[in-house]
């Protein structure tokens, strides 16, 4: 087992059971892998009925009339259900917040009322012995729609003559923001040179192989709401049901057992689920909703859709003196909640350039409504738009000084030793290390031998590009990203333990798992800093009824904010632990230690067992003098204080080869060194980094929604929307640079955005150095070979 | 319900019989052997594009989102419930130990196939692993720590230990 335990504050490394630092096995993976994964789809209730949802066939219709008898009258249909039943009991809700300025958003409702804005928007719901029944009777739903024209087009949104989505609003602006820091305009005047691109970022998805799935169990004698869902956030998911049913939010319990994926597609509120909850509340029995792929990629959140243009100014000495970008987004009908639509946009204005020392810096972001699937986040929300165009106007500057690539970044990075400091956007930074990141990775890229290799394999006709890339990833989010805008999204985490009658020690935690190992990194931190061996501790996750409050697993706070509060409770009760041992064992309590589940003296001599301590507290507590605190159970918080966000640093870089006969890109080879701080299990951040690369890669190369010009997705399935798949990715090589966070003890930071957030930049950059002897570039993801072969002027 | 589209198979999952069960004629074997309590199932994407669901009919992988249940009438059907000869244990083994899955929606299918490039009993370089398990979606691990998982499982496996 690796050993990369640094920071002193968590004790020595070669202590018995130190976890931290460790890739310990993760005990979960038995059980999923074995089959024994428990997923929404898996649970089966008594009286549980199956919905499907009869969707909009049109971008933009009125609804003219709703005729359900037929489907009621089919055999092994139920119920059938329009807004009309389902607003009785549900209140609409809108995807606003407070503190980014004005963002307007109309009230949305649980199924399509009067009018539909989206192919694939639910109108009607269908309730039958099985799924197949209702499919069969959805059929029979004869709906009388009257098309009105299609606002597709985000670039014409704004236009007079575009269609407006809803009458109330005027126009189709959702919500715009403008960065100005310095004198820019002044700044380009004067510039050496200067550099301009236009990207282009495909709508793309995050296609969970586990679709969308909840079922909802309204108990009338308790008037209890219980969910099975699979989310990434229960607490927040409890609070918004009891909102919006009127519900005590006590009497609602949000169960998110095994998540098959997640990627921030399952941390929003999606209308369909909210009608099967108010279908279960009508019906006063179990309702079972799961998409099916087609219902995936029609009604998941999409992400992306950006048109970004970008400005650099640069002096003689190869010093960025002005940066500019302007960013357009497209978010579907209506912006999402409770997070809003507006936060990729915020994140591309935040995080361009922000690795860079950027005197002079303007951003402005336009969002507006289009008829399409809903865009909120996913994934590294924002990073790869922002990245990509930093990191292209980066290269080109460096070209037109014809500058070495990693010596003009070398001029512009921020200095390791200048934090803590801001973005150019005015952002606090701390404890970062670009410097030490691209040094390493150039040394893991040997940079001379690729230089060699590219000129040799031009010689030969093959045209072979390698890029290097610097970006900050957001991680640890405070309460500035939602809270503070009115959110009733939780920054705080939870985790509370307690030692058992077995001597087993049970952790709960308000963070949730979808995959990444959330529970062995709990277990981890817990083992290592209470001092029991990590088999000892059991943990639950993802049940508001029996974990602490917080806001569960997004924007990659798990380790950060998660663990540091399991690190506060795991001492807690350690020390309560031993002020009981001190007094059975008639010592002073600095002299003890707990190791291996036992409490030891440190000077030898005969300790006791977890297990004995806990009996004596739980079953023959007369043995103890009177006043002695029996808990063996602790519990502890943590949020970020004092910043926005935690965070974290990454340099990757990749090495391509392009062929311009068929436009196809193959990737030969990709690095990458990231800095998260400390790494509880080493593996499990890899296997983030290598993850995080791939979906980054099916950004740049594979993924888009791709609509026909009536609004129709034409390729909703997974034959005809392509990821990345197993042939075609590279073996990818990890290193780290750790520099703790100094927000916490633990150190930790978030990894689960930087290779999504990367990867694009680096393999557009790679794909347009492989193109530059032939004075072609590409500007537009993803990068198919019909748009390397139209760079080229080959069709 | 209409008994015409009723029809009546016997059939073996991980060899426990299932003798004389009505299944409709366009229920998918997934679905079917989902019914029957073999969860470890699992129906990605219903086309046969994802893999997830891959069993094994009669020893070998089929998709049992493109196979109906009556097509199973009268065969063996193995699941990852079922998966448990001393290679493949040894192949879990090599999964845990290189986290070669995360969430774990695929894996049960990934089980399948490696199952079948196990039974080649030939030496696969990296790149003929990965090109064999091309068939099956895995949208966590970015599929390196799977071929790593793989290339264990071979190399343990022919080198007997």
């Amino acid at each position: 087992m690796d050993d990369l335990n640094q920071n002193p504050k968590l004790g020595s490394a070669d202590r018995p059971n130190s976890y931290i630092g460790r890739s310990v096995p993760r005990e979960r993976a038995r059980k999923l892998l074995e089959g024994k994964g428990t997923y929404v789809d898996d649970v089966l209730l008594p009286r549980m009925v199956h919905l499907n949802y009869v969707r909009s066939p049109f971008a933009h219709a009125i609804i003219k009339s709703i005729n359900t008898e037929k489907a009621k009258n089919h055999p092994g249909v139920y119920e059938v259900f329009t807004i009309k039943d389902i607003e009785k009991v549900c209140t609409p809700w809108q995807g606003v917040l407070g503190h980014l300025g004005e963002m307007r958003s109309p009230n949305q409702f649980p199924l399509a009322k009067d009018i539909v804005r989206w192919q694939g928007e639910p109108v009607v719901a269908v309730v039958a012995k099985n799924r197949a029944v209702a499919e069969d009777a959805s059929e029979l739903v004869e709906i009388d729609y009257e098309e009105i024209n299609a606002q597709l087009d985000m670039e014409t949104a704004l236009n007079k003559n575009a269609s407006v989505i809803h009458d109330e609003l005027g126009n189709n602006l959702f919500w715009t923001r403008t960065v100005n820091q310095g004198e820019v305009d002044k700044a380009f005047r004067s510039a050496f040179k200067v550099e301009e691109v236009s990207l282009e970022f495909a709508r793309h998805t995050g296609v969970t192989l586990e679709s969308r799935s909840i079922i909802a169990d309204w108990n009338t004698s308790e008037e209890k709401m219980t969910i099975y869902h699979n989310g990434q956030a229960p607490h927040m998911m409890q609070h918004i049901i009891a909102k919006h049913f009127n519900v005590s939010e006590g009497l609602v319990r949000v169960i998110s057992c095994d998540v098959g994926g997640s990627f921030g597609i399952k941390v929003h509120v999606y209308p369909d689920e909210i009608a099967t909850i108010a279908i279960s509340k009508i019906m006063e029995r179990p309702v079972k909703f799961v998409a099916d792929r087609l219902e995936s990629y029609s009604t998941d959140i999409h992400s992306r859709c950006h048109k970004i243009t970008g400005k650099i100014g640069v002096d003689q000495n190869g010093i960025i003196t002005a940066f500019e970008i302007d960013d357009l987004s497209g978010i579907g009908p209506f912006s999402v909640y409770p997070r809003t639509s507006a936060i990729e946009t915020n994140q591309v204005l935040n995080l361009s350039a922000a690795s860079y020392i950027i005197p002079n810096y303007k951003a402005t972001g336009t969002v507006v409504f289009q008829n399409k699937t809903p865009m909120c986040q996913y994934r590294a929300v924002g990073h790869p738009i922002a990245v990509a165009v930093t990191e292209a106007l980066v290269d080109k500057a460096a070209n037109s000084l014809n500058m070495d690539r990693c010596e003009f970044r070398k001029r512009n990075l921020i200095p390791d030793n200048a934090y803590p400091t801001k973005t150019p956007s005015g952002v606090p930074l701390e404890d970062l290390s670009h410097h030490a990141c691209t040094e390493k990775l150039s040394n893991m890229m040997n940079l001379p031998e690729l230089e060699k290799y590219k000129k040799e394999s031009l010689i030969n006709g093959k045209y072979k590009g390698y890029s290097v890339i610097n970006m900050v990833e957001v991680t640890n989010p405070s309460p500035a990203f939602y809270g503070v805008g009115g959110a009733h999204i939780s920054s705080q985490d939870g985790a509370s333990i307690r030692l058992e009658g077995s001597g087993a020690v049970h952790l709960s935690s308000s963070i949730t798992e979808q995959g990444q190992g959330t529970e062995a990194v709990m277990q981890q931190i817990a083992a290592d800093q209470l001092g029991v061996n990590v088999e000892t501790v059991r943990v639950t996750l993802g049940d508001t009824d029996s974990t602490p409050y917080g806001g569960g697993t997004w924007a990659s706070r798990g380790a950060g904010i998660g663990g540091e509060a399991v690190l506060k409770a795991a001492r807690q009760l350690k020390d309560n632990i031993l002020k009981i041992a001190a007094v059975i064992m008639q010592s002073d309590i600095n002299k003890l230690d707990i190791q291996n589940d036992k409490v030891i003296r440190k000077d030898g001599g005969e300790g006791i067992n977890l297990k004995d301590l806990a009996q004596i507290v739980y079953y023959r507590g007369h043995e103890l003098p009177p006043g002695t605190n029996p808990e063996l159970i602790t519990t502890a918080s943590f949020s970020i204080q004092g910043v926005p966000f935690v965070f974290t640093n990454s340099a990757m870089g990749c090495l391509v080869d392009v062929d311009i006969n068929t436009g196809l890109t193959k990737i030969e080879k990709f690095w990458a060194v990231e800095d998260c701080g400390t790494q509880i299990n080493p593996k499990l951040v890899e296997e983030q980094i290598k993850g995080g690369i791939v979906q980054g890669i099916g950004g740049a190369l594979y993924e888009e929604c791709l609509y026909d010009d009536a609004g129709n997705l034409t390729n909703g399935n997974m034959a005809d929307y392509l990821v990345p798949m197993a042939f075609e990715m590279p073996d990818i090589l990890v290193d780290h640079v750790v520099t703790n966070s100094g927000r916490s003890i633990l150190g930790a930071k978030g990894a689960g955005e930087a290779g999504t957030g990367g990867a694009p930049a680096a393999i557009m950059n790679a794909i347009n150095d492989a193109l530059k002897p032939l004075d072609a570039e590409v500007n537009s993801q993803p990068i198919t070979p019909e748009k390397v072969l139209k760079s080229l002027g080959k069709i | 319900m209409d008994h015409t589209n009723i029809k009546t198979i016997s059939l073996t999952i991980n060899k426990e019989h299932f003798n004389n069960i009505n299944v409709e004629n366009r229920q998918n074997l997934g679905d079917f052997l989902r019914e029957q309590g073999f969860k470890g199932t699992h129906l990605g994407c219903e086309q046969g594009a994802c893999g997830a669901c891959n069993i094994l009919l009669d020893g070998k992988s089929v998709r049992s989102c493109l196979t109906l249940a009556v097509q199973a009438n009268g065969k063996d059907v193995t699941t990852v419930e079922g998966l448990n000869s001393s290679e493949m244990e040894t192949v879990k083994d090599c999964f845990i130990k290189n986290n070669a899955m995360q969430c774990g929606f695929c894996s049960s299918g990934m089980l399948m196939t490696t199952y079948e490039i196990i039974k080649l009993n030939k030496k696969l370089s990296r790149s003929e692993i990965r090109e064999m398990i091309s068939g099956n979606y895995c949208r966590c691990t970015g599929y390196q720590a799977i071929v790593d998982a793989i290339e264990d499982s071979v190399n343990k496996i022919n080198s007997g230990v």
